[in-house]
């Protein structure tokens, strides 16, 4: 501790330059967290799909409509807890650039199996009682501005109504808030309104999720409901919710990969800027070394100093570099509702600080093994 | 011209001298490259998807579809509409028949070759005149399916991106069969990614009754587009909208396009920055060891401006071989890679390839000098400025 102010004076020995190795290893890391935000976006909250929910859709494709007679049977299964459906709506609010997801569904399973969407209590039940009635996510609601009893149209791009027209009129009867996972841009309404009020389709729903007691039985529940409605006009592919998920991040692609492809390269960058400074400013130190051993300091306590400088700078500005990435992060998505997920997650800023730990140690090591096994005389005679 | 002769000299000195220095200069130019790699590779995936969305459209031919519909997926009429679609004005007649096709657009589940993870892949339900309205489709495999059958041909693009697509390959879905019979190219138009079967076979097996999502037609001319539109839009029996293929197919890239390019800028910007902090590192330390010999230089009378020229010239030629070196590396590593994502507007598979166009590779350049440019100037005035004598006496 009592070598604090000399780690603290060689940092600064050549200001010009400490200054520029902390703005680059500041930018890496700030780089770094929003390379981890935009790969959670792209894992469209798989962390928090539930494991113990599992997703129905038609065995053709997700395209095609599932009879809502299904629900029934479902609920009647052994190990099903409950069982609720959704419905694609695909409507248009004012214009298709802001797109947004917009779904039927039954209110009342609705909440029940999808805790994490938090709903006050008289919203909630304001929701039941009015069929035109929307719950809208916090993110979207600030978006375009929508305040509880506001009315929503939007335009149909698949389901018309019977009474002509194409715009469907929505009471916006609560806003929905949830943790860093949830995505908050989407728009429920009930499932009855669309079906009384649909030209076509009646009776069909999009997909329905079951929510089962136990979760070590998915597998099993999964084979039950399809061998249930195998050989009939409408067959079913079943998989956990979580799967679901990941299925459908797998289909645009391995973002995630790519993120990580491009965190490497940019910390390998930087770690070999920050090394070579290290490397620089030790070679100019020889005889400031050499002249700290003669007074008796300990090899261990050479190397010691030198990677306490190393591991000082890359924490410093690594630390604002993550803690700045952060800031941005709160400042909501930049790209107007592209990327519905918005966060970066503590699990990455523990990686990031390991990964700081990790480049100041690689950074420091060779010059302060150099360091270490310098011989006095000489680094004297060099001098 | 003793000017010149002075810059030339001092660079010369400089760039001899940056062997000795490689260790610092190298990793000015590795930082520059990585963030070449990063620019070009990125971008080349938006160039890819775009090329390959754009690439589609054909202004000579129409899609009609239900007004209010954003896309083939979400739009629907029935038999009589199609017929009456199919007696518009415009519409190119080849030996009595109309190009036009009535077709389906639906999605068949399969799993990816890589992945082995299922996937949207789009499925289209063609008329006969489907092959003939789009002339750049050709088959380069087996042979084109028979009309009435479960007969199926797939794109280029498919086939090299789901299982159970090669020729002689049945598709088992659900209850219905599909059996492959050929492979077709488009110019690397996103019909790659589709399989393509008979209409009525499709509406069969899909349920869907007498009706069809769209009518893509091939016009006269691109400029009977107008006549051919109005004369539909005018018709009160039909609700619907008219477009040019072409523009269907850039409004639907837009989106996805806009997100890989604002990410690819957002991130090679802001490397960039740590980039050019590494490079005024380089160069400050490259000044830094010579100061004597700029010092030198300066007292025998060579003039201010030529040691600051040199100083960036040397910079440049660092940010000038880390482009290089980038723009090669992406161009090696990722022109061509084939992969696929989905297409937000219809939940669909797109094949695509990633494109490092020339364009890009002089993008990466003009930025990895801008780099080396403006890492050089602070080190460069610096050494511009150094008294003469204290640098004489450093050391």
């Amino acid at each position: 501790m009592k070598f604090l102010p000399l780690v603290w004076k060689n940092i600064w020995r050549r200001k010009f330059r400490t200054t520029f190795t902390l703005l680059s290893i500041f930018v890496a890391f700030m780089l770094f967290g929003i390379l981890m935000t935009i790969r959670t976006s792209f894992s469209f909250g798989v962390d928090i799909a539930g494991i113990d929910r599992l997703v129905l859709i038609h065995k053709v494709s997700l395209i095609m409509p599932l009879p809502i007679s299904y629900q029934a049977r479902l609920q009647q299964t052994d190990g099903v807890e409950l069982v609720s459906h959704q419905t694609w709506f695909g409507g248009v609010y004012q214009d298709p650039a802001n797109f947004f997801a917009n779904m039927a569904v039954d209110p009342e399973t609705f909440m029940a199996v999808y805790p994490e969407f938090i709903i006050p209590a008289d919203q909630q039940k304001a929701w039941l009682a009015d069929r035109q009635g929307a719950i809208v996510g916090k993110d979207i609601a600030a978006r375009f501005g929508w305040k509880v009893g506001d009315r929503i149209p939007l335009t149909a791009t698949i389901w018309q109504p019977k009474g002509g027209g194409q715009t469907w009129e929505f009471n916006v009867s609560g806003i929905y808030d949830g943790g860093d996972a949830v995505d908050k841009t989407q728009l429920f309404f009930q499932y009855d309104y669309l079906d009384e009020n649909r030209a076509e389709g009646e009776g069909q729903i999009g997909w329905y999720v079951v929510k089962i007691a136990d979760p070590a039985k998915s597998l099993e529940l999964s084979r039950t409901f399809d061998e249930m409605f195998a050989n009939s006009s409408a067959e079913t592919k079943t998989t956990t919710e979580k799967g679901f998920v990941e299925g459908f991040a797998k289909q645009v692609g391995d973002i995630g990969a790519i993120m990580i492809a491009i965190a490497s390269t940019v910390l390998f960058i930087f770690g070999l800027v920050a090394a070579s400074t290290m490397a620089q400013s030790v070679r100019e130190r020889t005889s400031e070394l050499a002249v700290l051993k003669t007074l008796g300091f300990s090899g261990g306590a050479v190397l010691g100093l030198v990677l306490a400088e190393s591991l000082f700078i890359v924490l410093v500005a690594g630390g604002l570099g993550l803690g700045a990435a952060w800031l941005i992060v709160q400042g909501g998505d930049p790209t107007g509702g592209l990327l519905p997920i918005f966060a970066l997650p503590p699990r990455d800023i523990a990686t990031g600080v390991a990964l700081m730990i990790a480049m100041g140690f690689l950074a420091g090591v060779l010059p302060a093994v150099g360091a270490m096994r310098l011989r006095i005389t000489d680094a004297l005679r060099r001098a | 011209m003793g000017w010149f002769r002075q810059t030339f000299a001092v660079m010369a000195v400089n760039l001899r001298t940056i062997p000795s220095r490689l260790s610092s200069s190298g990793v000015a130019i590795i930082g520059i490259a990585g963030v070449v790699v990063v620019f070009v590779s990125v971008l080349s995936i938006a160039a890819g998807f775009s090329a390959a969305m754009e690439g589609s459209g054909s202004p000579v031919r129409a899609l009609v579809m239900r007004s209010g519909a954003d896309s083939e997926m979400t739009s629907g009429f029935d038999g009589p509409g199609v017929d009456l679609i199919k007696q518009g004005t415009g519409i190119r007649r080849e030996g009595g028949t109309v190009q036009a096709s009535a077709e389906l657009y639906v999605i068949i589940d399969l799993p990816k070759r890589s992945t082995l993870s299922s996937a949207n892949v789009p499925m289209r339900g063609i008329e006969p005149a489907g092959v003939s309205v789009r002339e750049e489709v050709s088959l380069i495999e087996g042979r084109m399916l028979q009309f009435g059958t479960n007969e199926i041909i797939v794109g280029r693009g498919a086939n090299g991106q789901f299982v159970n697509t090669n020729v002689g390959d049945t598709i088992i879905s659900g209850q219905n069969r599909w059996q492959v019979v050929g492979v077709f190219e488009a110019d690397g138009a996103v019909s790659e990614t589709e399989l393509w079967a008979d209409a009525r076979t499709l509406q069969g097996a899909y349920r869907r009754g007498n009706t069809y999502q769209s009518v893509l037609v091939r016009l006269e001319s691109a400029d009977s587009f107008d006549a051919f539109r109005d004369g539909l839009t005018a018709n009160p029996q039909l609700n619907v909208s008219v477009r040019r293929e072409s523009e269907y197919y850039t409004a639907q890239s837009q989106t996805l396009t806009r997100l890989i390019q604002t990410v690819g800028f957002g991130i090679a910007g802001l490397m960039g920055i740590g980039a050019v902090f590494g490079a005024i590192l380089t160069m400050y330390t490259a000044v830094a060891t010579r100061s004597r010999e700029i010092a030198t230089l300066r007292a025998l009378g060579f003039d201010t401006s030529a040691v600051l020229v040199s100083v960036i010239a040397e910079s440049l030629v660092l940010g000038a071989i880390g482009g290089i070196i980038g723009g090669v590396g992406a161009y090696v590593g990722f022109n061509g890679y084939q992969t696929s994502t989905m297409n937000f507007q219809t939940f669909s598979q797109v094949a695509f390839a990633f494109r490092v166009t020339p364009q890009l590779l002089v993008t990466g350049l003009v930025y990895a000098l801008a780099m080396g440019l403006i890492g050089g100037l602070l080190p460069a005035i610096r050494a511009a400025r150094l008294p003469i004598p204290a640098a004489l006496r450093q050391l």
